[in-house]
């Protein structure tokens, strides 16, 4: 009995196994899903250094403002966000916060946190914010698939989900705690490119609106939306000239053009420039030049006569640029139509912040990129970057011109400045993916060929035309075979050290907080120093809480978001006269200093000070910043009066102006009764290497009301003024 | 109509009068000799009493008063009261029940505390009593700022003489100062100092309610680490843990810091500069202690030493920056105990948490202590919570969500002021509970991960087309 039953289970055994047993396609499917999803996580988990080496916290400086709106929209919900005047900020302006953020990264961190809530997760929104960037790092890998496959084919769409997922220039901004609007936005921009380059491909409304909302979520994200609506429209021109017009590139542009317009408009802070500011007249000129282009299409098909049609074209040609020209003319004249930016002029020249706008300039990420940079960021892909061009340039479509396109401008900004190192990532990628997928896939196709060669040469006649085909292509390249496995082989440990470069610099070079600083002690053991936090608490603790702190714009949205304290200046550099008046305060004597702290109602000042730690983003070495934008506005501060000899110095030989005034005194007061380092002098700074110039600081109108453990940070406050009789 | 009041006035007065004529007459009791030692080391301050007590009248006496003047009675933290019995090496104490009480014709406003005999006190009879009471906010700094470089000095105020409803026959007090350094305290004869303490007495034969202000002021320079406000949390969770969140908000509670913090001369006279500050806290916390953090609102504090040991586990920890007077700190404390040394089966079927009551800090006071009992048990899981503790607290029932609660966890609230350590004593909460409720959330999780595997499942074989390809 037990027998028999047995024989038809195992028949049903066996034939479960069969159906289970995976048909071609679908294995491949389950490794491509299978890959994509291991790249997810990876993706995510690249960026979690920070987290394991420090701990769960927002970076650097503009995330810190990041956070506090954040929270503030989680408590008091969206309209009182959208509605927030500031007053804690640019005391006595004020800033309209709604006005003059973009929300994109808020709100979506706080609808993470809302559905978490929802589904009962009770995270706290500290831990939404911080990982809120890998998160969507995680998700741009997906799009960067999607976007592979569409310009070249699934393994390049999967070669590009790996490349991205842990490439530096992307990583820098997007680790755990880099809760900063790039975070989002890296992914609304390709998400964007995506949907508008399957638009062109297709023609299809669809794919269209959901280009336009991908552009609305990148206007409501980033600044550099910018960027999307001039290389959209560049290469829509660029595919006119080449002769690319199409219906469904007149389709995919109206409506990504008109919708995304009339979406971003929502946008406060973007508000009406879509219409009035020069930088978005590229994207109407060309939606007019498309409208053009269709009717003469039209007229061209109704005429059926070339020469009339020839007339008709010149006419209708000069009487529309005219028209535009002129309308440009009068919108700009008029005022209506807002000139060039700065920010944007410097863009397109690299040199023009650095004689126009110190403010811009002073910024370390705003400079030009070294060469070392762009090969820390992007290793292997700065040379398989070209040959990827190759790819694209030998097989010439819609989907990779954009890519070109998008690769060649963007690199070129990423030229003109660090932090567009970050633009230019995704489409570096794609093209080296390109570079590594045909590579890969013409190789293998190689060795594959060779290991049919015995079988169809055993199976005679069949197929005969084939095999001496290969025969013939086996004899023109006799090591063919060998050279190709060699050819792999490189291939991989290129693609081996990418990843272990990429690992290296996420982990030592991108994942410190920079809030916490961190040093190697004498026995190798690990020093923390926590002093910001350490001052920042301070201030939130024990100070009046209507106390108005004047620092250095730079910790502005610190000094807000963790010493819960009034700034005078901040990190949004909006008003370049008021941060010209703190710079101005910083590099005058005291006594006239005090004159502007009293005007402003300052408290207490907060100086950053790095000689007894050695450590040198400080105070002093962005002095002169302090003294060119102060007196870039005031010119009775004067460069030359704080240089000796055009040299910037703090010891003896220090210009008299420069041991007196109050960035000096306030960061060097008492300093020189310390002693920093064995074997040197008392008040040696080690953080420049010199022994200070003037050790008997007196101050007559601010006390110290806190110093922290290292030194870092130093808090003073502000006397009332002595009564007079 | 006034005259109706004021008659009726009077008829309660009357009837105030006759009910205490019956309550045993305070005279029939005689305190034959008082002792009584202040020790004003720390800034709590803790007074010993040893009261040898009498019984002149005829019935025997059941119970007796101890007074304490009104501006003790506010920061009266704790008054314990110990029978002596036996002889010398021989001796017992054995814990009296002592209560708060009122009495109508107390003298100023004096505070009372009623202490019950373990037996009757027979007429002629004599009992030793020793009666420990604790004092906080006591000491008054005076000069009420000082500099960094200054030490503290607060001033004590107190009587020479045991404030008591009895007639006391002989009695002494001595204080017990920090240093040898005292400005000035007040004289009355006998009174003499002899290095860290000053004595007053014997005084002979004082009647009832005798008061003798006296005022010391001296250095004391100990931490004033007063907690205001402290929430303690405690959640259990049946999975094997007890988590407890401890929020703090530290404040410096002597004298005010004045003009100037200079780095330079904290840093290299710390002998004599900011004597009075601390920046050093020692936690004691229960043993097998284990994921323990101390953060704030702005993240890790990564000063901070744990030692963990069989009796007990110590975490040294430093706030961010040191505390001068009137400076404050707010900081968060959590760790994980196994739920095995705290959760016990009653006899009764329900389970009970043991657990300490009070402040894990050494030596501090805390003004509000806010504990909550969260049972962590599934919603609907932990019914009819009842605390049991040796004192009174306020009571209070929450809900609190937590992960994946869909009704809310029942939060027993227990909420007491003026917690001193010697509050840091074992308490008890009896709850109801079945386990199946231990596997809901689980069991939500799988079924929520199944459903999305099926959705998924029938997504990909469920053609939704309504055209056919």
């Amino acid at each position: 009995m037990g027998a028999k039953k047995a024989s038809p289970d195992l028949l049903n055994s066996s034939f479960s196994f069969k159906s289970l047993k995976l048909k071609t396609k679908q294995q491949e499917l389950l490794l491509r899903v299978s890959i994509l999803g291991l790249v997810y996580v990876l993706a995510f988990i690249a960026r979690l250094f920070s987290v394991l080496r420090y701990e769960s916290m927002i970076h650097e400086f503009d995330p810190y403002f990041n956070y506090r709106t954040t929270l503030y929209l989680t408590e008091k919900g969206f309209y009182e966000f959208w509605n927030w005047f500031d007053s804690e900020s640019w005391y006595p302006l004020g800033r309209i916060i709604g006005g003059t953020l973009y929300p994109g990264l808020m709100v979506t961190a706080a609808l993470i946190y809302w559905t978490l809530r929802f589904l009962r997760f009770f995270v706290h929104i500290r831990e939404v914010c911080v990982l809120t960037a890998p998160f969507f790092a995680s998700n741009t890998t997906i799009v960067a698939y999607f976007f592979g496959k569409e310009i070249w084919d699934t393994g390049a769409g999967l070669v590009a989900a790996a490349l991205i997922a842990i490439c530096p220039g992307y990583i820098s901004r997007s680790v755990a705690g880099s809760y900063d609007n790039e975070a989002v936005a890296i992914f609304a921009l390709l998400l964007t490119f995506y949907l508008f380059v399957k638009a062109v491909k297709t023609g299809s409304l669809s794919w269209a609106l959901g280009s336009a909302f991908g552009y609305f979520y990148m206007v409501s994200a980033w600044g550099g939306y910018v960027f999307i609506i001039n290389l959209v429209p560049l290469y829509v021109l660029v595919l006119l000239i080449t002769g690319r017009y199409s219906m469904r590139l007149y389709v995919a542009y109206n409506c990504m053009y008109i919708l995304g317009m009339l979406l971003a408009m929502q946008i406060r802070f973007v508000g009406f420039q879509h219409v009035q500011s020069g930088e978005h007249m590229g994207a109407m000129g060309v939606f007019l030049l498309m409208q053009v282009f269709y009717f003469l299409d039209w007229v061209k098909y109704q005429l059926n006569d070339t020469k009339l049609f020839q007339t008709f074209l010149r006419i209708t040609v000069t009487s529309a640029i005219l028209v535009g020209g002129i309308a440009l003319g009068v919108g700009t004249a008029s005022g209506y139509i807002s000139p060039w930016t700065g920010r944007f002029y410097s863009l397109l020249d690299p040199t023009y912040a650095k004689d126009h706008i110190p403010i811009i300039a002073s910024v370390s990420e705003h400079q030009p990129t070294a060469w070392s940079s762009f090969m820390f960021d992007y290793h292997i892909l700065l040379f398989l970057f070209p040959a990827g061009l190759y790819f694209c340039f030998k097989r010439l479509s819609d989907a990779t011109i954009f890519i070109v396109m998008y690769g060649l401008t963007s690199l070129y900004f990423a030229g003109v400045m660090v932090r567009l190192i970050l633009v230019a990532t995704p489409a570096v990628c794609l093209i080296s993916a390109i570079a590594v997928s045909a590579t890969v896939k013409n190789l293998t196709s190689l060795l594959r060929t060779k290991q049919k060669v015995p079988q169809t040469g055993s199976t005679k006649g069949v197929g005969s035309s084939k095999s001496s085909s290969k025969v013939t292509l086996d004899q023109s390249q006799p090591f063919q075979k060998n050279g190709a496995i060699a050819l792999l082989v490189g291939v991989f440990y290129l693609l081996s050290r990418y990843a272990i470069h990429c690992t290296w610099v996420t982990s030592e070079a991108y994942s410190s907080p920079s809030i916490v600083l961190a040093a190697r002690g004498a026995h190798g053991n690990r020093i923390i120093f926590d002093d910001y936090r350490e001052a920042y608490y301070w201030l939130r603790q024990n100070t009046p809480t209507d106390a108005k702190v004047m620092s250095w714009w730079d910790y502005g949205y610190q000094i807000t978001a963790m010493g819960n304290r009034t700034v005078i200046v901040d990190n949004n550099t909006w008003n370049n006269t008021h941060i010209a008046t703190v710079g101005r305060a910083m590099s005058s004597y005291e006594d006239e200093a005090y004159d502007i702290m009293r005007s402003l109602d300052v408290n207490y000042v907060l100086v950053v000070f790095g000689g007894v730690t050695g450590y040198s983003s400080d105070d002093i070495n962005k002095f002169l910043w302090m003294v060119r934008i102060g007196g870039g506005v005031y010119p009775v501060i004067k460069e030359p009066d704080y240089l000796v000899n055009g040299e910037f110095r703090v010891d003896k030989g220090a210009s008299p102006k420069m041991l007196n005034c109050l960035m000096y005194k306030l960061c060097y007061y008492r300093f020189g009764e310390l002693v920093t380092e064995y074997g040197k002098p008392t008040g040696y700074d080690r953080a420049r290497g010199v022994e200070i110039g003037n050790k008997d600081i007196k101050l007559e109108h601010l006390e110290e009301a806190y110093t922290t453990s290292n030194w870092i940070v130093r808090i003073y406050r502000v006397k009332p003024p002595t009564n007079r009789l | 109509m006034a005259a109706r009041n004021w008659i009726f006035a009077v008829a309660v007065a009357v009837a105030v009068f006759l009910s205490l004529s019956t309550f045993s007459s305070a005279q029939d009791l005689q305190i034959v000799n008082a002792e009584r030692r202040i020790d004003l080391s720390s800034h709590i301050v803790k007074a010993f009493l040893t009261l040898k007590v009498e019984n002149i009248g005829k019935d025997p006496a059941a119970d007796m008063l101890l007074a304490f003047p009104p501006t003790q009675i506010k920061n009266l933290a704790m008054v314990q009261a110990l029978a002596v019995m036996g002889k010398k090496k021989k001796k017992t104490y054995l814990p009296l029940d002592v209560k708060p009480t009122e009495q109508p014709d107390a003298p100023n406003d004096a505070g009372y505390f009623l202490v019950s005999f373990a037996t009757p006190l027979g007429p002629g009879e004599t009992v030793t009593l020793e009666v420990l009471y604790i004092l906080t906010h006591s000491l008054e700094p005076f000069p009420v700022e000082i500099t960094q470089s200054e030490s503290q000095l607060v001033y004590y105020h107190d009587s020479a003489v045991v404030l008591s409803p009895y007639h006391v026959k002989q009695q002494t007090t001595f204080f017990k100062t920090p240093s040898t350094r005292v400005e000035s305290f007040t004289s009355v004869e006998p009174a003499n100092r002899a290095g860290k303490e000053i004595k007053y007495g014997p005084y002979e034969d004082r009647a009832p309610y005798s008061y003798a202000p006296v005022i010391v002021h001296f250095e004391n320079n100990s931490p004033f680490a007063v907690v205001e406000e402290l929430v303690r949390e405690i959640e259990i969770s049946h999975w094997g843990s007890l988590q407890i969140t401890e929020n703090y908000r530290l404040t410096h509670g002597g004298a005010r810091h004045k003009g100037v913090f200079s780095r330079v001369e904290y840093q290299s006279r710390r002998s004599i500069t900011g004597s009075s500050s601390f920046n050093a806290l020692l936690a004691v916390l229960p043993p097998r202690v284990n994921s323990v953090y101390y953060r704030d609102d702005i993240g890790n504090i990564s000063t901070s030493h744990l030692r963990t040991g069989f009796k007990k586990s110590e975490l040294e920890f430093e706030p961010r920056y040191p505390l001068f007077g009137g400076w404050r700190a707010t900081f968060v404390i959590g760790y994980r105990v196994p739920l095995e040394d705290y959760l016990f089966e009653a006899p009764d079927g329900r389970r009970y948490l043991n657990f300490t009551f009070g402040c894990p800090l050494v030596e501090t006071i805390v003004n509000k202590l806010t504990l909550k009992v969260g049972l962590v048990v599934l919603p609907e899981g932990s019914k009819d919570p009842s605390a049991v503790l040796p004192f009174t607290v306020n009571q209070d029932l929450q809900v609190k969500y937590s992960y994946l609660d869909i009704v809310g966890r029942t939060v027993v609230v227990l909420q007491k002021d003026n917690v001193v350590p010697t509050h840091n004593v074992p308490f008890q909460v009896y709850y109801t509970f079945k386990p199946i409720y231990m596997l809901a959330e689980p069991l939500m999780l799988v079924s929520a991960f199944f459903f999305v595997f099926v959705t998924s499942l029938a997504y990909v074989h469920i053609d939704l087309n309504i055209v056919k390809k």
